[in-house]
């Protein structure tokens, strides 16, 4: 950028420096800009999950608190089953990012090397197709089976989001992955079970570790299977904030504690592992639901 | 035909194996294709089977043919849901398109903290909906949310966000376009760092200003990025649902109502499965439409 070989405009150095001095503040002028709004409305979650109702409540308002009181976070846990929603919203995400990826990576490498388009472009359109319209048909055979009631049903349905995305990413990497090294271990006498398991998958660590956290997060923010299959005892942690919201509660401390505790972890997730998070999103343009 | 004839004569000696192989990879697709048969295949063929039914749950079912399509042209609720929907998705993809784009521009700037900056950014699509739509409820509030307090201290009037008809859809979008532009920048992003560096040198030699360069240099070559990104934006907006759902619920009144909370109301309220199931029949044709004509207008550009 700051080697231009042909100066024009006959300007002194110090006005280049000058130029270019103003051309740095309006870049960083712009990433504020562009940051500021995500930064704030999350640093408003934290600030209402750390006041008092009454700081909460009042106008103007008060916007760093004084002192900061973490009872917020104490009352979602003693007025709810925070834990049993916790434990719940672990074994769903883990189980449905886990069977996915039993599934998924296999069958990303079988399209990836049969070039079975036909069979990625049917994972496209479950990628566009509504989530509720897989629920109406699903919830009335979940009825029919009688597993409602239990995680089961809950763990089926985030299959639907989990599975694309992980076969979807997998067949990409497996395509760019070299067919040379695959070929010498076949005319090594290899089986291509083999092929897959010891020298195509360990290449495709990184494509695979992509999928997981993707697969992962988004099966951990669903929230429209839960909202419908989820009773009381099995709820998710969104819906179980959903809930909290509209029929235990209306107070904004606790409200907010709670929201702040179900996005934690995925926001963690994000700062840690944002690179391959942005690999894969720039990939596929994958997103669940 | 020079390519192909090249790659032809130097795999002379594969074509045989590669057939043979092509076969065997079949057992590594079944398992996955047992769950994609269960989870969606299936639920596309009931729903089929569903929409042509009289079927609520609890009751009969009996067969009734088209009746619950020639039921949704004479329901008004679902004209303006789809109406609704429209006018959602339209502000919905145009807004994030354009913030997005300029994002992806200056992310593609280096800078010192790029990468911190560009991880606050994407924090809103990888945050769960239903937290932030929580917070934004609150924000929203007329009396005591922080936005009417920042717009009256800047002499702003304030605005009633979802709490009246007028504004809610635009306040939504709001928060779609919160949420969603940061994806575009990331798809747009890896436009950019793909381009050849070539066109700029030749621009800059020829003195042309930033605007002259992002304008015809620029934009043209990351084209076929930036509609990727609106389809996919197009489809996401189209199946907007959390975040309606909890800040307004299709309120006040069915003001918000797009299609896909009317479905939910329908199937899940009233359990009236039947025209629920033909809601979503037409709800994937109108998404498979809209894809079908971002792509067009992609095609289109590409060969002119």
């Amino acid at each position: 950028m700051s080697t231009v070989p042909i100066s024009r405009r006959r300007s002194t150095p110090v006005k280049r420096r000058m130029r270019r001095v103003f051309g740095r503040m309006g870049l960083y002028a712009c990433v504020c800009v562009l940051v500021s709004p995500a930064l704030l409305v999350f640093l408003w979650m934290l600030s209402l999950s750390l006041k008092t109702e009454v700081d909460n409540t009042a106008f103007p308002p008060v916007f760093i608190p004084q002192p900061p009181t973490l009872a917020n976070f104490a009352e979602v846990f003693r007025k709810n089953d925070f834990l049993q929603y916790t434990l719940n919203s672990i074994i769903v995400s883990f189980s449905g990012t886990g069977a996915a990826l039993l599934i998924g990576v296999p069958a990303g490498y079988g399209i990836a090397k049969a070039k079975a388009t036909r069979a990625a472009l049917l994972i496209l359109i479950a990628r566009i197709t509504p989530g509720l319209s897989y629920l109406i048909p699903l919830f009335l055979l979940f009825q029919w089976l009688e597993i409602t009631g239990t995680l089961l049903p809950i763990v089926i349905t985030h299959l639907v989001i989990t599975v694309p995305i992980v076969v979807w990413i997998m067949i990409g990497f497996f395509e760019g992955l070299p067919p040379e090294l695959e070929e010498a271990a076949l005319v090594d006498g290899a089986t291509i079970w083999q092929a897959f398991r010891y020298v195509a998958m360990p290449l495709a660590r990184p494509g695979i570790t992509v999928a997981t956290i993707l697969a992962f997060i988004f099966s951990w923010n669903n929230f429209i299977f839960g909202i419908v299959l989820a009773g009381r005892e099995t709820r998710t942690l969104p819906v179980a904030v959903y809930n909290v919201l509209t029929f235990e509660q209306v107070s904004w401390g606790p409200l907010a504690a709670a929201a702040l505790m179900v996005t934690l972890p995925v926001l963690l997730l994000t700062l840690l592992m944002q690179k391959e998070i942005v690999a894969g999103l720039t990939a596929g343009g994958v997103k669940g639901g | 035909m020079g390519t192909t004839l090249s790659a032809g004569t130097r795999a002379v000696a594969k074509p045989a194996r590669r057939r043979n192989y092509a076969r065997q990879y079949w057992p590594f697709i079944v398992p996955a294709g047992v769950v994609v048969f269960a989870v969606i295949l299936f639920p596309w063929l009931f729903t089929l089977f569903m929409s042509v039914h009289d079927w609520h749950i609890g009751g009969d079912r009996t067969f009734i043919g088209l009746h619950n399509y020639g039921r949704m042209l004479a329901d008004e609720r679902f004209g303006w849901a789809v109406l609704r929907t429209l006018y959602f998705t339209a502000l919905s993809v145009v807004l994030p398109m354009v913030l997005g784009v300029a994002a992806a521009v200056v992310f593609h700037r280096n800078f010192p903290g790029r990468g911190l900056a560009r991880t606050l950014f994407i924090m809103p699509m990888m945050a769960t909906p239903v937290a932030i739509a929580l917070v934004w409820t609150m924000m929203f509030h007329p009396q005591l949310g922080v936005l009417n307090y920042l717009l009256t201290s800047m002499g702003l009037p304030p605005s009633a966000w979802v709490y009246e008809s007028g504004t809610v859809i635009p306040t939504l979008v709001m928060v779609e376009t919160w949420q969603w532009t940061p994806l575009v920048m990331l798809i747009v992003l890896g436009g950019l760092a793909s381009l050849p560096t070539d066109p700029y040198e030749a621009a800059v030699l020829d003195g042309a200003n930033l605007w002259q360069i992002f304008r015809h240099v620029t934009l043209p070559l990351v084209w076929p990025f930036i509609m990727v990104a609106a389809v996919i934006r197009g489809i996401d907006a189209l199946k907007a649902f959390d975040t309606i759902f909890v800040i307004s619920n299709g309120g006040p009144g069915t003001a918000s109502e797009t299609l896909n909370i009317l479905l939910y109301l329908q199937a899940f309220s009233f359990y009236d499965m039947g025209y629920a199931s033909a809601i979503v029949v037409v709800f994937f044709i109108l998404i498979l439409l809209v894809t079908m004509l971002l792509l067009h207008f992609r095609q289109r550009d590409a060969l002119s």
